[in-house]
């Protein structure tokens, strides 16, 4: 169709672009800026020694390291789940489904205190770890655990429905050639859905990287141990530090908009592939 | 999705296809795997909270409830929704017409800027808020003069979910108008309509259960938000608390039953939630299959 060359016959550009840039403006983008200002207070000398702090740089690692490994673990089991939803048949299914997405609308800070009290020494699996010898809350374990509730729903839903989509005709012909089972699965669904396991990790890390209500109640925040950054920026404002909360924020906000970029490109691929 | 799914579930139940069933020790290993996964992750902590908030029966439950400090909590956590959820409807609403119906520079730059949101941490964005109107913010001093506090009262905490919630609205709107296009609105406007009739009239039909969806996600995370509430709040109890905020006190005071009380309300906030989503989906997918076996008889006829 001739898209661009048709005069604009609907109205209403004006009013609602209009609109929409003012509201992003006054909301969004206003706010945004005075962060990069206040930085712009700071030298950088200052700002270097700021944010390369020794309990700067613990709160990124141990940040980073956890995200990481929650979204690694969500990536194995996420995928599982999305391949038992889609293709198996079992009472209850579509409520394991529903509840895929529990994540997205359950409170932080629910999901903080639920989480700290199961794990906790004496709660229903901090008991049972604790004799194992696993101390999850209040612990480095304690970060992870948070971190792959929140992040969840992620894999699963990014996988989901390029698996219900493949077809399966080429499952049947793999097979037909006299390619067993698991050697389809290998090479042929999986480099399928490679590009939305990636996609779906990606978007996984990143919303761990942000996170903050669910993990401060099992973390325990105990500086160089068990304190994400969000929190290290927490507690520099409550110290009226704003120079050194705003450093460790840009550094982090930077961080995130890496991932746009990088969950940008991955989508790019995957619906590439499914072409 | 769940109509695709619907579809494959078809032909297995019908014997399967040959070489696309998996062994049965797969097939069971894998489904117990997923189950405990889900159940450890996801159901324990709802049972969690539901145990704890009625372990003391429903006296214990309705007395955590009835505490003053908790209902103020909760009309703070309900304004804070009613004013940022119908702004950023509107706002949500607007920005997907103008992307969706015109062609213009910038457009994909702008949806990102609508979706910055989500990518801010939420301790960050509460910090935005702290930097403009903090004491020592840049129109701290301003608004002292005036006598017009923002941070640590309740303009802080509205403004904060407002920021946080900016992109719900919109990105269910945008693909969904996108996909659409503009030819019925523009018919109905060659039949004589004016713009707002045919946004009335033909929009709002076509997006009703986007917009839906869209608003019910915005709302679950305006009455949860914490980490940016958090830090504009000021922890005034009874005055600037809303309801993950005093949750979080009580925790920490080892009020376990009042804490979980107060959480169990949120819990069934988002599990009713879920339900109007799959309902949603449920729909949508039911009308899709419709439309597909229409089609399907219009072809076999033909």
């Amino acid at each position: 169709m001739a898209r661009g060359k048709r005069h604009r016959v609907l109205p209403g550009f004006g009013l609602t672009c209009g609109y929409t840039l003012t509201y992003l403006g006054l909301v969004v983008l206003i706010p945004l800026a005075t962060l990069f200002l206040k930085t712009s207070s700071l030298t950088w000398v200052q700002f270097w020694t700021t944010v390369t702090s020794e309990r700067a740089l613990f709160a990124y690692k141990l940040t980073i390291g956890a995200s990481f490994l929650a979204a690694l673990v969500n990536s194995v089991f996420g995928l599982i789940v999305a391949w038992v939803l889609v293709r198996y048949r079992f009472p209850g299914r579509a409520i394991l489904d529903a509840l895929v997405d529990l994540p997205f609308a359950l409170p932080t800070a629910v999901a903080g205190i639920s989480l700290c009290a199961l794990y906790a020494p004496g709660g229903w699996l901090g008991g049972i770890l604790q004799k194992a010898g696993v101390q999850v809350a209040y612990a480095p374990l304690g970060v992870v655990i948070a971190m792959v509730f929140v992040s969840l729903p992620f894999v699963v839903r990014t996988v989901q429905p390029v698996l219900a989509d493949l077809d399966q005709e080429v499952e049947e012909a793999s097979a037909s050639l006299g390619a067993r089972r698991w050697q389809t699965l290998r090479r042929v669904v999986f480099p399928s859905v490679l590009p939305s396991l990636l996609t779906g990790l990606a978007l996984a890390f990143g919303r761990s990287l942000g996170e903050f209500g669910s993990i401060v109640f099992i973390s325990g925040n105990m500086p160089g141990r068990t304190e994400i950054a969000s929190l290290l920026i927490l507690t520099r404002l409550e110290e009226f530090d704003y120079a050194g909360a705003t450093a460790i924020a840009v550094v982090m906000l930077g961080m995130s908009f890496g991932m746009i970029f990088v969950i940008n490109v991955l989508q790019t691929w995957s619906r590439r592939g499914a072409v | 999705m769940a109509g695709a799914a619907g579809h494959f579930g078809g032909t297995n139940k019908a014997g399967g296809r040959v070489g696309t069933r998996d062994p049965r020790w797969m097939r069971w290993g894998l489904t117990m795997v997923a189950v405990v996964f889900l159940a450890v992750m996801l159901i324990l902590p709802l049972v969690i909270v539901f145990a704890t908030a009625f372990s003391k029966g429903w006296a214990g439950f309705a007395a955590a409830i009835a505490e003053s400090e908790s209902w103020s909590a909760i009309k703070l956590t309900l304004l804070a929704a009613v004013v940022s959820v119908p702004l950023n409807l509107v706002f949500g609403v607007a920005a997907a017409w103008a992307i969706s119906k015109f062609e213009f520079r910038g457009k994909n730059l702008l949806i990102t800027v609508i979706d910055l949101p989500f990518s801010v941490s939420p301790i960050i964005a509460g910090m935005l808020f702290v930097l403009l109107f903090g004491a020592h913010g840049w129109l701290g001093p301003w608004l002292a003069a005036r006598d017009i506090k923002i941070i640590f009262a309740v303009p802080g905490i509205v403004l904060a979910t407002v920021f946080v919630t900016v992109p719900f609205v919109a990105r269910e709107l945008i693909p969904l108008m996108q996909a659409q296009g503009r030819e019925e609105e523009e018919a109905a406007l060659s039949l004589g309509a004016s713009g707002w009739q045919a946004f009335f009239r033909v929009t709002i039909p076509n997006i009703k259960w986007g917009l839906i969806y869209g608003v019910i996600l915005c709302n679950a995370r305006a009455l949860g938000e914490f980490g940016a509430v958090s830090v504009v709040s000021g922890h005034i109890q009874g005055v600037t608390n809303t309801m993950p905020l005093q949750i979080e006190i009580l925790y920490n005071e080892y009020k376990f039953v009042p804490a979980f009380a107060m959480a169990s309300l949120l819990v069934l906030m988002a599990l009713l939630t879920l339900v109007v989503k799959h309902g949603i989906e449920w729909r949508a997918a039911r009308s899709h299959a419709q439309t597909v076996d229409e089609t399907v008889g219009v072809a076999a006829t033909a």
